[in-house]
């Protein structure tokens, strides 16, 4: 069983419809293709280490996605913010992750609007990139 | 100088925070070894051969007064009494203990010092000359295009957990002071039809696969710089490669896609990037560059320098060496070695840092540079002060005049300190800078750039020294092999890999060979004019390589 995680903490799985998954190694251009017509769609990270997600969910935004977007894999409570940046509404992950790191540590990212030198920047994020 | 202004402090603390919960949750068992890793990476902590290490940015390389006495203040309380200044413009404390950090951390953000990104796998410490906004020869001043990248690669969300670390490094003059050649992204401030742009290179690095960086766009408008380096990385962390470490950089992306291909995916993401960002960011970096102006020179006495140079030969020894031109005629830069013979190249004691502070503050306007050859820079000091800060320099043990010259060695902290090192190598800068200036050699060589490395990681970045020395392992033994003819690049040559020389040698070998080797250039030189790379350059490397197993073969 996995545990979803939201700005408001812990949820369990709710989504019943067309799910995508897209692996790390997906290219760029078959992207858009891949999400058309999906309800949700979940980026798939193998390890926590491994960042292609967080461009990949950027991506998925860009390509014109404004639908349900999930990371879904080994994610730490850190990373949290960096998903939200991203592109991503929510992170999915295993059961023994969520027993270990509480829904305390996730909360306390869910400030990922604050001090962000990206937006300060300009920069619009992702939903100004929506076709 | 930059001045954190409530935005950055605000960042900062929250940063330090949440670091202090990160290592109070690893302490707890919420966080694994494997997880905390990057997390204390990217907060600039190491776990190195005998203890924690702290790294502390100092970004692109500029400090000032107030700054350098709280590193002091770090290596006398948290720390042994001294850091050590390193080729990325950072400093090491080495003999640090994990729970303190969290305190020294805290201590460093009340003057805007941090330790953010100076590990792991994200965007590192942009560097830059350390002349920059004072040399005569600039284009333009790269110190704001360095902040404004500081604060875009910042906790930049998609850049955290790339596939290996990413450095970046800008010249502002076309004499490169900043090894551009040499890293993963290259930036050179250029001019073009009165609009000022950069030159873009990828792909360069050293380690154990030297390249040198391609050329990826001749002419970028400098508004582009953000999302030009965001399309940039967002190419290499979909391509580049997770299955192998020693594979990872952005170089063997380039190299095993070709630069065409890469180029290519990098104006894909650039035409995706480019409408995300409103121009604000330009806003800012006129903000920021209103802070990088020149201080407020002061009138002065210039032609003590000169008077003093004609009556006081040791003052005229130093000059000539440590003294550099200004913009303004009536200031110079100063250049202080931290390659003291005997001692670690780069260390810097608690008290010489105060020194160096105190020195800044009367006279240097309270500002201090940490260049790339792991030496300080005042870079703004009217001429009549030069005198008196010989004086001090004098005083304080750090008036060495070799700058330049064969002691100014650079060297990673090698099997001392490094748990990737596989040889010595501060013990063997200590003995050839010994060596050269007990037999009265050094000064005869003129002008001569070695570099050493502990490892292949090539961290001393021994493949751009004139001369440049591996330490390697061989079968439990220190074997070094020694290359001729590296370059770091300027305005008249490209930056050029040195070439390997043959069979490596012992330990107690090298000095031996060496001395071979500069006493075979002595002879071969057109007049003390000619420098020992313009030596190798003119006559190629078959002499030299003879000098240096000359020995050997007669012996065989």
């Amino acid at each position: 069983m996995s545990v979803l995680v939201r700005d408001d903490g812990f949820h369990a799985e709710d989504f019943d419809g067309l799910a995508v998954e897209l692996a790390p190694t997906t290219a760029p251009e078959e992207i858009a293709a891949l999400v058309a017509n999906a309800g949700l769609v979940a980026v798939r990270f193998d390890s926590f280490a491994d960042g292609r997600g967080f461009t990949l969910g950027r991506l998925v935004r860009t390509a014109g996605y404004t639908g349900r977007l999930r990371a879904r894999g080994p994610l730490i409570a850190d990373q949290y913010a960096m998903a939200r940046r991203a592109g991503f509404d929510e992170v999915e992950i295993p059961a023994e992750i969520a027993a270990r790191q509480s829904e305390a540590d996730w909360r306390a990212r869910a400030d990922w609007q604050a001090h962000d030198y990206r937006k300060r920047l300009g920069y619009k994020g992702c939903d100004s990139l929506l076709a | 100088m930059y001045q954190h202004n409530a935005f950055d402090q605000a960042f900062l603390r929250n940063r330090n925070t949440q670091f202090r919960a990160q290592v109070e949750r690893r302490l707890s068992g919420s966080l694994t070894e494997d997880e905390f890793k990057p997390l204390r990476l990217m907060n600039g902590v190491y776990l190195q051969l005998h203890a924690y290490m702290l790294r502390a940015a100092i970004p692109y390389g500029t400090l000032s007064a107030d700054q350098m006495r709280v590193l002091a203040e770090v290596a006398e309380r948290w720390d042994r009494g001294y850091g050590h200044f390193t080729t990325r413009q950072n400093i090491q404390f080495n003999w640090v203990a994990l729970t303190d950090i969290p305190d020294i951390l805290d201590h460093m953000e009340t003057v805007g010092l941090h330790a953010i990104q100076t590990s792991g796998n994200c965007i590192r410490n942009t560097t830059t000359d350390a002349l920059a906004g004072a040399a005569a020869d600039e284009i333009a001043d790269p110190r704001p295009y360095a902040e404004l990248i500081r604060q875009w690669s910042t906790d930049h969300a998609e850049f955290q957990f790339l596939p290996r670390k990413f450095k970046i490094a800008i010249t502002g003059s076309p004499d490169d002071r900043a090894a551009i050649a040499a890293h993963d992204v290259g930036l050179q401030l250029v001019e073009q039809g009165g609009e000022i742009g950069f030159r873009v290179l990828v792909g360069g690095g050293l380690g154990r696969t030297p390249m040198l960086a391609q050329e990826l766009r001749p002419f970028l408008p400098s508004a582009e710089l953000l999302p030009y380096l965001e399309a940039i990385l967002s190419a290499y962390n979909l391509a580049g490669r997770r299955d192998n470490k020693y594979k990872a950089r952005i170089k063997i992306t380039v190299f095993e896609h070709g630069i065409d291909t890469f180029r290519q995916a990098v104006e894909d993401q650039f035409a995706r990037i480019r409408p995300a960002y409103t121009g604000e960011d330009q806003q800012l970096l006129a903000e920021i560059a209103a802070q990088f102006t020149l201080p407020d020179l002061r009138e002065n006495m210039a032609e003590y320098d000169a008077t003093t140079r004609k009556v006081d030969p040791l003052y005229a020894a130093w000059a000539a060496q440590a003294v550099s031109a200004h913009k303004r005629a009536d200031h110079a830069s100063v250049t202080v070695a931290l390659k003291v013979a005997g001692e670690e190249p780069g260390d810097a004691s608690a008290d010489q840092m105060r020194a160096l502070a105190d020195i800044a503050a009367r006279y240097g306007y309270n500002e201090l540079r940490i260049t790339h050859s792991q030496n300080v820079v005042l870079p703004h000091v009217a001429r009549e002060d030069l005198p008196a800060v010989h004086a001090a320099l004098l005083r304080a043990g750090l008036a060495a005049a070799n700058m330049g010259k064969l002691s100014d060695i650079i060297a990673c902290p090698g099997m001392d300190y490094c748990a990737l090192a596989t040889a010595r190598s501060i013990p063997l800068a200590q003995e050839i800078a010994q060596h050269f200036q007990t037999i009265g050699l050094e000064d005869e060589i003129g002008a001569l750039n070695l570099k050493i490395s502990g490892c292949i990681n090539a961290c001393g970045h021994h493949h751009l020294g004139h001369i440049g020395i591996l330490g390697l392992d061989r079968a439990g033994a220190e074997n070094y092999q020694i290359t001729i003819g590296g370059h770091e690049g300027d305005s008249t040559h490209p930056a050029a890999i040195g070439e390997k020389m043959g069979p490596g040698f012992a330990y107690e070998a090298v000095v031996p060979a060496l001395e071979r080797l500069l006493r075979a250039y002595l002879e071969l030189r057109n007049g003390a004019e000619e420098t020992f790379l313009e030596a190798v350059r003119r006559l190629g490397l078959a002499p030299f390589r003879a000098a240096l197993y000359a020995e050997v073969s007669d012996a065989a």
